[in-house]
């Protein structure tokens, strides 16, 4: 019997923010651009809303790269969440690094809601920059694989 | 230096200055020296100390202390009084119920140092230059300081006392200390030789929980770790995961707020260099957002609560130069 070669196929978790990056993605949508299907977005409030747990949890659930997009600075929807969100998320991804983890797994970018077309692009580098380092050994929690 | 300290407490506990004093007293051993509350004379006369094994970062005992009825006197070493300033602006203290008085401090050591230098039957020690004199049951031995001294106190950050009542002796300067050169070690060092490091380093921690337990900064009343849902609540580690999840979380909560007490590598029952962690994020936030040392002041923003428009973008950790 022969061995069949499984493609590796990277799980991405996008936060995406309610006002600039989901409508940027839906955006992306109807207008039929295409984007990986590995990409499972998750819609939060502000980008500020994301707490660097909500990172490592995603890692920790199986993630292979998680990806942060909001609205671009000075354009938020509560006027400085993403200021915020962007000195954490600095810090945090430099912490990751500073750990050993591969510093390509963790991506920020800010999509307006009028950037369909930047946002399934960066989708499709993220994916393809995350499907070259292969799956995520150093940030896993063996309980969660199945 | 002792002997000033206790005729301290004794003189303001007399004048009812202060209702109770905050210190330390010995346990079993002479360096088993555990932070104490004295309310009489006689209570000081039974078991204060105030020598070279006193480490002890006392302000976290001051959250609880301060909120009694009545005036707690407290010593602190510069280092404490960062800790201290950094709680009175955060509101954790109340200032008004606490004397706080500056010791001058040339470095602590603790048993377990000594020990490993061959030292044995410990029974008193004493400072001399840069030498401590240690009392010891075969008789006195002199040891150097910097082979005993903890990495903290090696890489001294200031002797200035940034918040206090009183002060006995003089104060000092803040240093210019090579407190990051370890931290620049590592950041020197391709990913999977960090990757190795912290998983060597990291993978003994036994969730003990006593880096939180002991740390200022992390003063909440219910903390993250304790909530049962939280998903690495277990005392435990059960996978390389929590290890990491832990130490991280821990140190970015901390972030901006520590001032680099060292009190997380000094309990430590594994010897895992956790100040490596807190010092990586004082770095960033130094090089990104300006010189910033937590505790200095109390009327600047923390710089995780601050922003400016010009920030640099998370995308700098993948340009920066390095590997």
């Amino acid at each position: 019997m022969q061995h069949e070669v499984k493609e590796f196929k990277p799980k991405i978790v996008a936060f995406c923010c309610n006002w600039c990056s989901y409508a940027g993605a839906d955006l992306a949508g109807t207008n039929r651009l295409n984007y990986p299907a590995d990409v499972k977005i998750i819609r939060v409030p502000c980008s500020c809303r994301v707490n660097p747990m909500f990172i490592l949890r995603a890692f920790q659930r199986g993630a292979d790269g998680v990806i942060l997009c909001g609205c671009h600075p000075g354009d938020c929807h509560y006027t400085t969440g993403n200021y915020y969100a962007r000195r954490r998320m600095t810090l945090l991804f430099s912490m990751l690094d500073y750990l050993g983890i591969e510093k390509e797994r963790t991506r920020v970018e800010w999509v307006s809601a009028a950037e369909g077309a930047k946002f399934a692009q960066t989708m499709n580098e993220f994916v393809a920059a995350v499907t070259k380092l292969g799956e995520n050994k150093r940030l896993e929690d063996l309980r969660c694989k199945k | 230096m002792q002997e000033v300290i206790i005729a301290k407490a004794k003189e303001l506990l007399q004048n009812s200055t202060v209702d109770r004093v905050l210190g330390w007293k010995t346990g079993e051993f002479v360096y088993d020296v555990t932070p104490a509350v004295f309310e009489s004379v006689e209570e000081i006369d039974n078991g204060f100390v105030a020598n070279d094994f006193c480490g002890n970062n006392l302000s976290k005992y001051l959250i609880k202390e301060s909120r009694k009825p009545g005036k707690v006197l407290v010593f602190l070493k510069p280092c404490d009084t960062y800790s201290f300033n950094q709680l009175i602006k955060e509101h954790r203290i109340v200032r008004e119920n606490v004397y706080a008085v500056g010791i001058p401090c040339d470095g602590k050591t603790d048993g377990e140092a000594l020990k490993a230098k061959g030292i044995k039957g410990i029974l008193g020690i004493s400072s001399e230059g840069d030498q401590f004199v240690v009392d010891t049951l075969y008789g006195e031995q002199t040891v150097a300081k910097k082979n005993v001294l903890p990495e903290r106190c090696l890489n001294c950050k200031s002797k200035k006392h940034v918040a206090y009542d009183e002060l006995i002796g003089e104060d000092g300067e803040v240093l210019d200390s090579h407190r990051f050169d370890m931290v620049a070690k590592l950041e020197a060092m391709t990913p999977d030789e960090r990757f190795e490091f912290w998983r060597g380093e990291l993978s003994r921690c036994i969730r003990c929980n006593a880096c939180r337990n002991v740390c200022p900064a992390c003063s909440c009343e219910k903390c993250v770790f304790d909530n049962d849902a939280s998903g690495i609540a277990q005392k435990a580690a059960a996978d390389s995961f929590e290890e990491n999840m832990f130490h991280i979380i821990r140190a970015f909560h901390v972030a901006g707020r520590c001032t680099d007490c060292g009190e997380c590598s000094r309990v430590c029952p594994q010897n895992i260099p956790l100040h490596l962690l807190n010092r990586k994020f004082i770095k960033d936030i130094d090089t990104f957002y300006g010189d910033y040392q937590a505790g200095a002041d109390t009327d600047s923003r923390a710089p995780l609560t601050n922003y400016t428009e010009g920030d640099v973008e998370p995308g700098i950790v993948y340009e920066r130069e390095g590997k």
